[in-house]
């Protein structure tokens, strides 16, 4: 013990002591902090990198839902608007089909109307013919048979039973 | 690689500047009782004198075929604080001589070596005068801030490691991830705070990252440094250990919080009679144990390492007779390499555990204690003490 005291220098240890107060003071100022500094910023950044490229990967993963998601809408859609197309091209052909009848029936309609119009015309036609003729005929029946009374009349009879008016 | 290279400049200028002082001041007389190291004794002396500080940088000694003995090394300055006030000379005055014959006379008063300390000579005294006990009894200790080898080796090491570190940190301006030798430095950074500072201060590590570092690397480079043959035992002088030891004990008093001061003085949760008996132990725990603890574990690990690498050297002059010069040089080759090898585990294993118990000894000072089982973690860091106290 006592070897250890006269050992023991005060000199040196005022020396030390200001020796390591000055490098503490140095190197936590020029070193030790930037150092620290840096590593922490590095480290950060690396933990920074890897959440971000973990966030990416889930981006990555939604943004491949949603387009697999878009892309099945897209096709129903399709197919909707391919159905709607057929149901109106098939009501279209349907409804022209349907006018096309009615316009036929309603020129058959006319024409049959025509037809009638005509005909009716025709038969007054021929009856005032025929009336003509008849009263033609009674006229030379009646030049002719204005002798002979009965005869006439028979004759008178008998035409009108041929005659048949329709 | 461009700080390392920078350094290793650095480095060799240094030592060739020093070597060209050494070639001037290595001239010195000759000694009559010196020689070449050959008794059990005067290796046993050469070892002590070793441990000890010494106030020139001595490389080597030879005997020339004159029969003169020439000292390799350089003179470091001599700074004592005497009854003149401060004087400062060139160790190189006292001609290596350390047994108190050489006396210098420098700033109106008289000052002799005697065991690697400087004493001033009372006035009137020309010759310095022993009684029985070799102790000088006309002249007393003076205060010595001189440039001894440890304060050169401290000073050495503070400017390469703020080559090194610096250039760490300056490197990290260009770019993320540094290279060369700061690739080598910056794992080491990492490794003190991630398992000294943080596990052993918990969230506040922050700010004692700068002490706890500048500590680990000083003391281990120091550690490494005593390895080399320049013999430095900086972190072997009791002086230097307890100058650390007491950083830490001023850190951790005055940053410790009200929890820690009330688990010294008033121990809560036991009797309030035993409270008083409690607080004695604790403060003496605080105040020496735990200081005493770092100091004494350092200076002696390291002195120890020295003696024994020295000692082991020397079996080479020591068992000479016995095993032939081949034979003790083997065996002290082997012995030694061996244990040099040890040493450098030593090295880093000294500095880790006094940075480790310096973190620890701070975070039991500024822990946040949950008052619900503040109890048992009292406990756990009475525990963890025991094992290394």
């Amino acid at each position: 013990m006592e070897q250890l005291l006269n050992d023991f220098s005060p000199g040196l240890f005022v020396m030390q002591t200001l020796i390591m107060l000055v490098l503490i003071f140095i190197m936590a100022k020029y070193a030790w902090k930037p150092i620290m500094n840096s590593v922490e910023k590095r480290e950060e950044g690396i933990k920074d990198a890897l959440e971000a490229a973990e966030a990416a990967k889930k981006e990555m993963q939604n943004v491949t839902a949603d387009s697999e998601k878009l892309l099945r809408e897209a096709k129903v859609e399709r197919d909707a608007l391919l159905k709607e197309a057929r149901e109106i091209k098939e009501s279209i052909i349907a409804e022209a089909k349907e006018q096309a009848q009615v316009e036929g029936d309603k020129v058959i309609k006319q024409a049959q109307a025509t037809i009638e119009a005509e005909k009716k015309a025709a038969v007054a036609d021929i009856k005032s013919q025929v009336a003509n003729l008849s009263v033609e005929i009674a006229e030379k029946v009646i030049k002719e048979e204005l002798s002979n009374k009965d005869k006439q009349l028979k004759l008178v009879d008998d035409m009108l039973g041929d005659i048949k008016l329709n | 690689m461009r700080v390392f290279k920078r350094s290793i400049d650095l480095a060799a200028t240094l030592f060739i500047l020093l070597f060209s002082i050494g070639v001037s001041a290595n001239s010195s007389s000759d000694e009559k009782e010196e020689g070449p190291v050959n008794t059990q004794e005067e290796v046993e002396g050469y070892i002590l004198h070793h441990i000890k500080d010494s106030h020139d940088f001595h490389i080597f000694s030879y005997t020339n075929s004159e029969g003169e003995r020439k000292h390799i090394g350089f003179p470091l300055p001599v700074i004592v604080w005497s009854s003149e006030g401060l004087v400062t000379f060139m160790s190189s005055r006292f001609h290596h001589d350390d047994s108190g014959h050489q006396v210098v006379e420098a700033g109106g008063t008289r000052f002799v070596k005697l065991h690697s300390k400087i004493y001033e000579l009372n006035s009137g005294a020309d010759e310095i005068s022993f009684d029985e006990g070799h102790h000088p009894v006309n002249a007393h200790k003076v205060l010595d801030f001189s440039i001894t080898k440890s304060v050169f080796g401290m000073l050495l090491i503070g400017i390469l490691m703020f080559v090194w570190f610096g250039g760490l940190a300056r490197q990290y301006k260009s770019k993320q991830i540094p290279t060369g030798f700061g690739r080598i430095l910056e794992p080491l950074v990492i490794y003190v705070r991630d398992e000294i500072a943080e596990p052993n201060i918990g969230k506040k590590y922050r700010q004692f990252t700068g002490y706890l570092l500048t500590v680990f690397f000083f003391i281990w480079i120091l550690n490494l440094l005593g390895l080399t043959p320049f013999g430095f035992n900086v972190t072997g002088q009791i002086a230097v250990t307890a100058a650390l030891a007491i950083f830490t004990l001023v850190i951790y008093t005055f940053k410790g919080n009200k929890d820690y001061w009330q688990h010294m003085l008033w121990m809560p949760g036991v009797p309030v009679l035993i409270r008083p008996v409690l607080a004695i132990i604790e403060l003496a725990g605080a105040f020496l144990i735990k200081p005493f603890s770092l100091l004494v574990r350092l200076f002696a690990n390291i002195s120890a390492g020295h003696i024994v690498v020295m000692s082991l050297i020397a079996i080479l002059i020591t068992m000479k007779s016995e095993l032939t010069v081949f034979g003790s040089g083997l065996l002290s080759f082997v012995l030694s390499l061996f244990i040099t090898l040890i040493e450098l585990l030593v090295a880093f294993l000294q500095a880790y555990i006094f940075t480790m118990l310096s973190a620890l000894f701070i975070g039991m000072a500024v822990a946040e204690h949950d008052h619900g089982h503040d109890h048992d973690e009292e406990v756990d860091a009475e525990d963890v003490r025991a094992d290394f106290i």
